[in-house]
């Protein structure tokens, strides 16, 4: 596809999908312009049948059920029931019998081959329009057997990516915090897994009490508040090394840590005398700023994806809502104007929205709005929804909900409202922070 | 480390050297003839018939705690009050507990406290830990307006990671938005 189509493709995506049905009508007769597209922007469409045939070769099977479940864990594609497939043992090596396909109504198919060869792990895929009867995209990955469901991931980025026309974030990471041991005596670890649930594991014991934590730019290094009874302290964690530093001691509780995008510096609140406001500190430097200086709790800051601008959480005004700053600290403004009790702002990582967590009558919802505060959007709503976290490529949300009494459990949610599900992680887990794309 | 040998342990090696000899020698002498003997028949005494002179009786009184003790503040003082929805002010009804610990630190003068303020469930972890180190601070401004000295009180907010009621529902969230005195130091 030239970059002109592909423009005019983006433009038309609105209303594409609705014409979806036309288009494969009419794809014999005119096959320029009739490829699949498939709409992130809106709420109400179908999700499109896609056939994910296993893999051939050592576990082409379970590199092709990764890729079935994130696809429609996405809420945009239903892949269809393997049980369904009339051509059996396809390779990526010959052309798919495109009619026994389209019988089984597959608008796309993924199909691959896994390859083991001097102890690499090879896997070669194709995305095929089953209706145009052409290649789409065929991507060959390589890397180490023990790597396959990052393989499985990376297939299922480029599927996701030339089928819809922006990013995936499926090759991706959540931190988050792991709860065990009941309510009123939980133990909270520091954990990291797969975007999926998959490969959980531990970076902190349960000494003492870690909360928000959020992953740099890089992917690499995690920034997180500990809590014990005499003191709190803000960390940084490095996922390679391991190796864990403290910002330091300062006169008063430090909570709430944000990376800069640049990863250079790291927003923070400090409390003293009841008073909570929020600093930014210069990590070569190792010297603080304060950015703002209001006697009512200024907390939860993010920065905006080009670092230029802060949103904050304030109850300034008698009730917290949520606050636009320059990340100087100037021009401090509020941009929350519903009713309601506004927290835990979160720019998208496109610049596009601002999500939240929002308190009314008794509910919590999670939701987005524009950063001047239009077009303001409740997307969840529930006994306890909290702290939500943006897929890298702003089309998808992670929070945690709770039901009265219950575990905290971690959720995701797209931007639309219409895709709600749990996570797959079976544990209680709070606190979670999607990481950017991985290299 | 080596060390002389006083006076004193050579004494006492001495006589522990005269108790080894003691007992070797013992343990050298032919066993002692058993002697049997049947003891003398018993008579029996009927028991008496009068009671026993009447005894003093004893007054118990509950001293309780030992006074500026940890326990002595918990249980007669008692150490946390309680705040309304989103309110870090000190309610009236808190008043007359801050009084007395109040008083009591101003008696026991070397205890050092932390105050730990705390939220209920129904609000966000960030904001959470600012408004219990807001009810913390409250309480601290009271001691101190109460005369306790502002260096023997530090404070910290555990948010909402430390309900005293695991439950949920209003009767919890009561309990659960409250600001704890803990004494740390210099207590009996």
């Amino acid at each position: 596809m030239t970059s002109t189509l592909r423009k005019s493709a983006i433009h038309l995506r609105v209303t594409l999908f609705a014409l979806l049905c036309v288009f494969v009508v009419v794809a014999s007769v005119q096959p320029a312009h009739a490829e699949i597209e498939v709409n992130v922007n809106r709420g109400d469409v179908q999700p499109l049948p896609v056939a994910v045939p296993a893999f051939g070769g050592t576990q082409g099977a379970d590199i092709a059920q990764v890729i079935a479940a994130n696809l429609q864990r996405s809420g945009l594609f239903r892949p269809l029931d393997p049980a369904s497939f009339v051509e059996k043992n396809l390779t990526a090596a010959v052309q798919p019998r495109f009619g026994d396909w389209k019988t089984i109504n597959a608008q796309a198919l993924v199909n691959g081959q896994v390859t083991v060869e001097g102890g690499k792990l090879r896997v070669d895929f194709r995305l095929w329009d089953v209706f145009q009867e052409k290649q789409m995209l065929g991507l060959q990955f390589t890397s180490s057997p023990e790597n396959w469901r990052r393989v499985a991931h990376k297939i299922s980025d480029a599927v996701y990516e030339r089928l819809t026309g922006e990013k995936g974030y499926f090759d991706t990471r959540v931190v988050f915090v792991a709860e065990s041991g009941g309510r009123g005596k939980t133990i909270k670890r520091l954990a990291i897994m797969d975007q999926d649930g998959a490969n959980p594991s531990y970076l902190t014991g349960g000494d003492s009490i870690v909360m928000t934590p959020r992953f740099s730019a890089n992917s690499q290094e995690i920034t997180y508040m500990s809590l014990r009874p005499e003191s709190s302290s803000i960390f940084l964690f490095n996922l390679e090394t391991a190796r864990r530093e403290s910002l330091g001691a300062f006169a008063g509780m430090v909570f709430a840590p944000r990376f800069s995008p640049d990863g250079g510096k790291v927003a923070f609140s400090v409390e003293r005398r009841g008073n909570s406001d929020i600093f930014l500190m210069n990590l070569s430097s190792r010297t603080s700023t304060r950015l703002t200086s209001d006697p009512a709790i200024d907390t939860s800051a993010s920065f905006s994806p080009d670092g230029s601008k802060i949103v904050f959480n304030s109850d300034r005004g008698g009730s917290p809502q949520l606050y636009l700053m320059g990340a100087d600290g100037s021009g401090q403004r509020r941009v929350s104007n519903g009713g309601g009790r506004y927290t835990t702002p979160v720019w998208s990582p496109t610049g596009e929205f601002i999500a939240f967590t929002k308190q009314t009558g008794g509910e919590f919802h999670i939701g987005i709005m524009r950063p001047d505060g239009s077009d303001e959007r409740l997307l969840t709503t529930s006994y306890l929804d909290e702290g939500p976290t943006w897929a890298p490529n702003g089309r998808v949300l992670m929070f945690s909900r709770e039901t009265p009494g219950g575990p905290p459990k971690l959720w995701s949610v797209d931007v639309t409202g219409r895709i709600l599900q749990p996570v797959p992680y079976p544990g209680a887990g709070s606190d979670p922070a999607w990481s950017p794309l991985l290299n | 480390m080596i060390r002389s040998v006083n006076g004193n342990t050579a004494f006492r090696l001495a006589l522990m050297g005269v108790a080894a000899a003691s007992l070797a020698a013992c343990a050298t002498k032919k066993p002692m003839p058993i002697r049997t003997e049947t003891p003398p028949a018993q008579t029996q005494t009927p028991p008496r018939t009068e009671l026993p002179p009447a005894q003093p009786g004893v007054t118990q009184v509950p001293t309780g705690a030992l006074p500026g003790s940890v326990q002595d503040f918990v249980v007669n003082v008692g150490d946390r009050v309680y705040f309304d929805t989103d309110s870090h002010d000190v309610r009236e009804d808190a008043k007359p507990l801050l009084d007395a610990q109040s008083t009591w630190l101003r008696r026991y003068g070397a205890v050092a406290v932390r105050i730990e303020g705390n939220a209920d469930e129904r609000g966000t972890r960030e904001y959470n830990l600012a408004l219990g180190a807001r009810r913390a601070n409250s309480v601290r401004d009271y001691l101190i307006s109460q005369g306790v000295t502002a260096d023997r009180i530090a404070t910290i907010s555990f948010g909402k990671e430390s309900p005293l009621d695991a439950g949920s529902g209003e009767a919890a969230w009561d309990k659960n938005r409250n600001a704890r005195t803990a004494v740390v130091s210099g207590a009996q």
